[in-house]
Parts: structure tokens; C-alpha cells; sequence
């Protein structure tokens, strides 16, 4: 939430961060990774762009709501800011991805 | 300031003759000229009126006129309905389209008012001045106003018509306007206010 | 040469609005607003004016498209009035709190129920808190001027700005006008400069959930929460009494006409009893004063034009000398009393000004208001001042029905 990241073009004098901006930015919630039970596991052997070996199907890259998913070979999630609502695991053609238990430091 | 209204009915053209009115006015020189409708709806047909003031200073008054000076009816029906001499202020000038005399429209009560009539139906007809088959009475009556009121001049209602009108609308309505002019009839002479 | 034209208010509005040039229109019509809407979108059509005149289905929708039609950069115009103005309530906070200059021609008329056509205040009374400046015009004269620096002083400052004249009584009156040419208005009017803009080469959302609390950013920079986003608008309000004033100066020197900035006077050198008002109400009370001062009365006026930012300390200056003020106004808070009346006390407390205030409540509605009724709430107050009779009361103009 700041305007200083606009560059304005239009030479505006004076305090131009004076409405609500929010610059796209890897993080911008905090790390929401830790918000979840569940995180989403790949198994690369039903991956269709792994078994491929190319790029390929990549539904949940799409489908995903917060952008942790990336359009590589092979798929890989960001799990640092997955919230883990299981919506790749749900829309995989292949069933590779399932949800499993995260491991947490007090168990 | 003088304050003059138009009566008449939706679709007459009292707005047109007031808003004419009021660009000759200012065009003869006087310094506030305001010219307003009867504020809200509009109907054919229906009763309604139009103010004009016009005074050597700008205008700073907005209400309703209620003692006018000079009162226009383009629709002697309205006699029926309302008193309108009774709302002229003392020595008010009374202007009537109807081919009556003009001693007809002074109530018994009154003789400080003076008052005009003319026959802006026939002079309407004459000109071809016709609106959706109705004959054109607003202008003929701007006509009559300039004969009995000294305060404003024929050549200038030419020009405030211009402004109004297209040219060929406007020359037509000017010729009726200036028969209108020579054929007013006045209640105690010929005259105009001096 | 000057060019005088003989024009009703909603004309004077809508040729203001050409000469500015905005970029995106909209407007849904509304009695007595229509003729404004009905002439932006036949000089579109003409190409006289070059702007995009966007058709919606309600008021609501006219400002959420002029809010997105700034916030991409765009000059825009809408104007409405009543319960149009009411249905845009929420967007007038969001055009506000966005910071977006639109301005917006307010043709006041009263609020259903019961239905009015008429003029009254209450519509533009009732969206004080938005946010938005409302100026008020006396004549036609000043709509025409107001408008061009309502688009300067928006952009100054960045807050959107409510030009308010009377429905019917100036809307439709037709008085002459000065219309100043179009390269003047260019010479008095910069281009206008977003303070930030929609682009997609550098995406952003606009305005999204801000929080109670200050919080860092993803760079670790603390940012601003809602309280400080609302202090700026204040700010930026505050800001604009000194763009206000020093727009109307430029204006008089550019011009030849002075509206006055944020208040006007008439005849207060000497005043005792001040009249005040906003809009054609306060034009015509300037009638009055003269007629009171043949009567020996040292009366005078002072016309508010800025209602928002309200002009504490230009009033307070202006009344100085005076023993007795009344307030005529086309609106009231309901339980309480006229908002201008309530405002002026509060602005006057502490300044030593310590007059009593007559509030007059008139024109509700369209009722007319006589010079006359006017005298005799002037001389029945100062009559009460005499015997000490006077206090801060409420007066109703002109209306039947129990004290």
C-alpha cells in the first residue's frame, strides 16, 4: 500500500499517496503459507507436463486463486504463500496432486 | 423594474414571446433582463404563464411576479378561470389577443388599468403563422406590447426575433408582429404610455 | 468584444462544461437537471464537444463510470440533483476518498416525500459529509465561472467538487451571461494531471481493504492505514479554502468577474444585521439590505459560496461588526435546525462574534420567497433585539402550521 512505488508521470507535486494502492508484489499479505493444515503434494510420475516432458495441461497453475503454482517442467508450488485450499488437487486430470498433513515444529 | 407576464396555454409560445422579450430588451440597453417559465411540468394545453422583468440594473428578485405591470393573455378563455386584471398593479397594462374592444376586459371596479386588444388569430392567419394547424398568436402580441408600452421598440423585437428564430421564421413573425403594431386597439385613444 | 448571451442557468452549465473540455461524460436525466444532459450529449453528437458521453441506467451508475473514467486519467462531468443526487450516495464517498476531481453540477431541487420538482437545498445539504466541496451560485453569471474553476480547484487539490445552483429559479431563468472564449478558458485551465492513474504497464489495485493500523508493505515500509488516508482528505479539504480563494482572484484578473472565493459581501462595511445564505436565496437577500438601509437599518450581507470547505475564519471576519445575524436557508436538519444556521454558531464560537443567530427556514420545496416576508422577519428580529427578546431562534417563511 504505497504510492511511492508509482512513478507518476505526470509530475504531480506534493503528497500523491493520497488514495489506497497496492502495488503487485510477491508477499504483499505476509507469508500466508502458514495459514493451512494441508499443503498440496505433486507426484511427478502422473504430472502431465513431467510425464510429457513438456509443457503441457498446467490446470493448476490456472485454477490456483493465489498465484503459488508455476507454469514449469515440472510443475513446482510455492508453499511459503500456499494457503493450501486443495483447488489444484481437486482439478488435476491425473489425480497427481493430493493433500497431505503438514509436518508442524511442535508435533 | 418592470415586471411583465404572459398568460396563455401549453404550446402558445408564451415562453418564446417572453425569452424574445427579454433579448430585445437587452438589446435596447437595459442592463438585467431575466425571462422564467412557469416552473414544473409542461402540458399542452393547460394554463400557464411565463414572467419577464426588465430593469436598468441586473436582476436580483426570483419570485414569482405577483403585480405585474403589463400583462400579455395570448387565450381569452382564461378569463374564465382567472382574475387577471384584478393582479395588475395601479396603472397596469392589460393586452388581450381577441377581436373584442379593449373596454370589454376592464373589470366594472377599475378604470385605473389601461387596456389593448388585437386580433392576433386573424393576423396569424394572414401571415400563414401556423404550428401544428394552430394559429401563431405569441409574436403578433410583441407586436401590440411595443405599441402600448413605451419601453421597448419594434426594432429591437426584430432583432430579439432573430436570435429566437431562423431567418425566414423570424421575417414572417416580424411582418405579423408590426401589423399587429398598426392594429392594436387601445381603450382611451391611441396613444402609447408616456 | 464580449460575448453576452441570454441563457438559462442549465445552459450556462452545460457551454461552462464545453469550454472545460472534459474527456468522459455521464449523466441520467432528472428534473431540473435534464437540459444540462440533453445538451452534453447533442455537442457530442455534433462533435462540438470531443468527449465520450457514456449512456447509464442511474445516477449510481453515472459516477461509477466517471470514477473509473478518472482513475484512468480522464477529465469527466455528470450532473444531477434530488434523489438522483441521494442514489449516488455511495459513489460520492468513493469519488472523495479516491481523490478523483470530477466535478458535478448539483441543480438543487427537494427530496420525496412527499415528491417535489421544485427547488430546495436539501438534496446537496444532505451529502455534506462526503467529502466533496459544494460551491453555490447566485446567478447564471456565476454558474458559468464556477464551473471553469471548480475543474481548477479540483485538480489542485484532488478533491471532486459539487457546483450547486437553484433548479428552476436559475436552471430555467434565462438572464443575460458572459461566456468567456474557449483559448481564455485554456490559458486559466492546466491540462489535468492524475495523481495516479490506471496503466497496464504498471498494474495496481485501486483502493483495496485498508486496515485499522499502520502496516509495512512487502519492502518493509510502513504504510498508511484508513485514518490516514481520511486526515489526508481532511487535509485536502482544509487545503482548498486557499486554492478556493486564490482560483476566484486569478479568475477576476483573467476575466473581469469575481465571485468572491469563499464568501461574497454586500454593503458589511458598516453592517449590524447580516443576512446570510447560499445561492440565488442570498442574491436576493441583497435586495432586502438595501431596502432595510432605507429604513435606516445599517443592513448587509454575506453570501456563502463555499460550503464546504466552510469558511469559519472568512465569516467570522466578515460578521465581525455584527449585532444581529440571520441565516435564510433552503434546507434543515431534521430535530435540530437549518445546517448553515448550526454551522455559522459553531464557526462563531470563540471568535467574539457573539450575535444572536436567527435561523430562517424558506423556499422548501419551491415556495416563494418574497422580498417582502423577508423584511418582515428582518424587522420582526431586530425589533426582538431591541427589547431583548432576540435569541438563537428558528423561523419558517412564508408557511402555515404551528410554531
Amino acid at each position: 500500500m504505497e504510492a511511492k512505488a508509482v512513478k507518476n508521470k505526470n509530475n504531480v507535486k506534493g503528497d500523491t499517496n493520497i488514495c489506497g494502492i497496492c502495488m503487485p508484489t510477491v508477499g504483499e499479505a505476509g507469508r500466508t503459507g502458514d495459514w493451512s493444515e494441508m499443503k498440496p503434494e505433486i507426484d511427478q510420475e502422473k504430472c502431465t507436463p513431467a510425464v510429457k516432458g513438456k509443457a503441457a495441461c498446467f490446470l493448476c497453475w490456472l485454477y490456483c486463486p493465489e498465484g503459488v503454482v508455476s507454469m514449469t517442467v515440472p510443475v513446482t508450488i510455492d508453499l511459503d504463500y500456499c494457503k493450501g485450499c486443495g483447488i489444484c488437487a481437486e482439478e488435476c486430470p491425473p489425480k497427481a496432486i493430493r493433500m497431505v498433513r503438514k509436518e508442524r515444529a511442535h508435533e | 423594474m418592470n415586471e411583465i407576464i404572459w398568460h396563455g396555454r401549453g404550446g402558445q409560445g408564451v415562453v418564446l414571446a417572453s425569452e424574445v422579450l427579454a433579448e430585445a430588451a437587452y438589446l435596447q440597453g437595459y442592463k438585467g433582463v431575466t425571462s422564467a417559465p412557469t416552473f414544473g411540468p409542461e402540458r399542452r394545453g393547460a394554463p400557464l404563464s411565463a414572467s419577464t422583468r426588465i430593469a436598468d440594473e441586473p436582476i436580483r428578485i426570483f419570485s414569482r411576479i405577483e403585480r405585474p405591470h403589463i400583462a400579455v393573455v395570448l387565450d381569452e378563455s382564461l378569463f374564465d378561470t382567472m382574475d387577471i386584471a384584478g393582479t395588475l398593479r395601479e396603472g397596469g397594462i392589460l393586452i388581450v389577443n381577441s377581436d373584442k374592444p379593449p373596454e370589454r376586459f376592464i373589470p366594472g371596479k377599475t378604470n385605473s388599468i389601461r387596456a389593448a386588444t388585437v386580433d392576433a388569430v386573424s393576423i396569424a392567419r394572414e401571415y400563414r403563422l401556423f404550428v401544428g394547424g394552430a394559429p401563431v398568436v405569441n409574436t403578433p402580441l410583441l407586436g401590440a406590447l411595443a405599441r402600448v408600452w413605451n419601453g421597448i421598440e419594434m426594432r429591437n423585437i426584430e432583432r430579439g426575433m432573430g436570435f429566437k428564430m431562423s431567418p425566414p421564421a423570424a421575417y414572417n413573425n416580424f411582418q405579423a408582429a408590426r401589423s399587429a403594431f398598426e392594429r392594436t386597439l387601445v381603450n382611451g385613444g391611441e396613444g402609447r404610455e408616456e | 468584444m464580449s460575448d453576452v448571451r441570454i441563457i438559462t442557468g442549465n445552459e450556462a452549465a452545460a457551454l461552462a462544461v464545453t469550454l472545460c473540455e472534459p474527456q468522459v461524460l455521464a449523466a441520467y436525466p432528472i428534473t431540473p437537471q435534464t437540459k444540462i444532459a440533453e445538451l452534453l450529449s447533442e455537442y457530442t453528437e455534433k462533435g462540438i464537444l470531443k468527449a465520450e458521453y457514456v449512456r447509464v441506467e442511474s445516477e449510481h451508475s453515472a459516477l461509477s463510470v466517471l470514477i473509473a473514467a478518472s482513475t484512468a486519467g480522464a477529465r469527466t462531468f455528470t450532473a444531477t440533483c434530488s434523489n438522483g443526487l441521494l442514489y449516488m450516495h455511495e459513489q460520492l464517498h468513493w469519488a472523495a476518498g479516491s481523490r478523483l476531481p470530477i466535478v458535478m453540477c448539483c441543480v438543487n431541487r427537494g427530496v420525496g416525500a412527499p415528491w417535489s420538482i421544485f427547488n430546495d437545498q436539501q438534496d446537496a445539504m444532505s451529502q455534506r459529509d462526503t467529502g466533496w466541496i459544494q460551491l453555490y451560485c447566485r446567478d447564471n453569471q456565476e454558474i458559468i465561472d464556477t464551473v471553469i474553476q471548480a475543474y481548477r480547484i479540483a485538480e489542485e487539490v484532488y478533491v471532486p467538487v459539487m457546483v450547486c445552483y437553484d433548479g428552476f429559479i436559475l436552471s430555467h431563468t434565462m438572464m443575460p451571461v458572459e461566456v468567456p472564449k474557449g483559448e481564455e478558458v485554456k490559458g486559466f485551465l492546466p491540462p489535468y494531471r492524475p495523481h495516479t492513474f490506471l496503466d497496464p504497464e504498471r498494474p495496481c489495485t485501486i483502493n483495496p481493504v485498508f486496515f485499522p493500523w499502520r502496516r509495512e508493505n512487502a519492502e518493509g515500509v510502513l504504510c498508511d492505514g484508513y485514518m490516514e488516508m481520511r486526515r489526508k482528505l481532511q487535509n485536502g479539504l482544509e487545503r482548498a479554502k486557499g486554492v478556493i480563494a486564490e482560483t476566484s482572484r486569478e479568475y477576476a484578473e483573467r476575466f473581469g468577474r469575481d465571485c468572491g472565493g469563499l464568501i461574497w459581501t454586500h454593503r458589511t462595511e458598516d453592517a449590524e444585521f447580516i443576512m446570510t445564505g447560499m445561492g440565488s436565496i442570498a442574491a436576493e437577500t441583497t435586495l432586502a439590505a438595501d431596502l432595510l438601509r432605507e429604513e435606516g437599518v445599517r443592513a448587509g450581507v454575506v453570501g456563502i459560496r463555499s460550503y464546504r470547505p466552510f469558511p469559519k475564519e472568512a465569516l467570522a471576519q466578515a460578521m465581525g461588526g455584527a449585532k444581529l445575524i440571520m441565516v435564510l436557508e433552503k434546507c434543515l436538519s431534521y430535530g435540530y435546525e437549518g445546517g448553515v444556521a448550526s454551522d455559522l454558531k459553531a464557526a462563531l464560537y470563540g471568535t467574539g462574534v457573539d450575535a444572536p443567530v436567527v435561523g430562517v427556514i424558506a423556499g422548501l420545496g419551491g415556495r416563494d420567497v418574497r422580498i417582502d416576508d423577508m423584511l418582515t422577519a428582518a424587522r420582526e428580529s431586530l425589533e426582538g433585539l431591541k427589547s431583548g427578546q432576540c435569541g438563537n431562534r428558528t423561523l419558517w417563511l412564508n408557511c402555515h402550521g404551528e410554531e
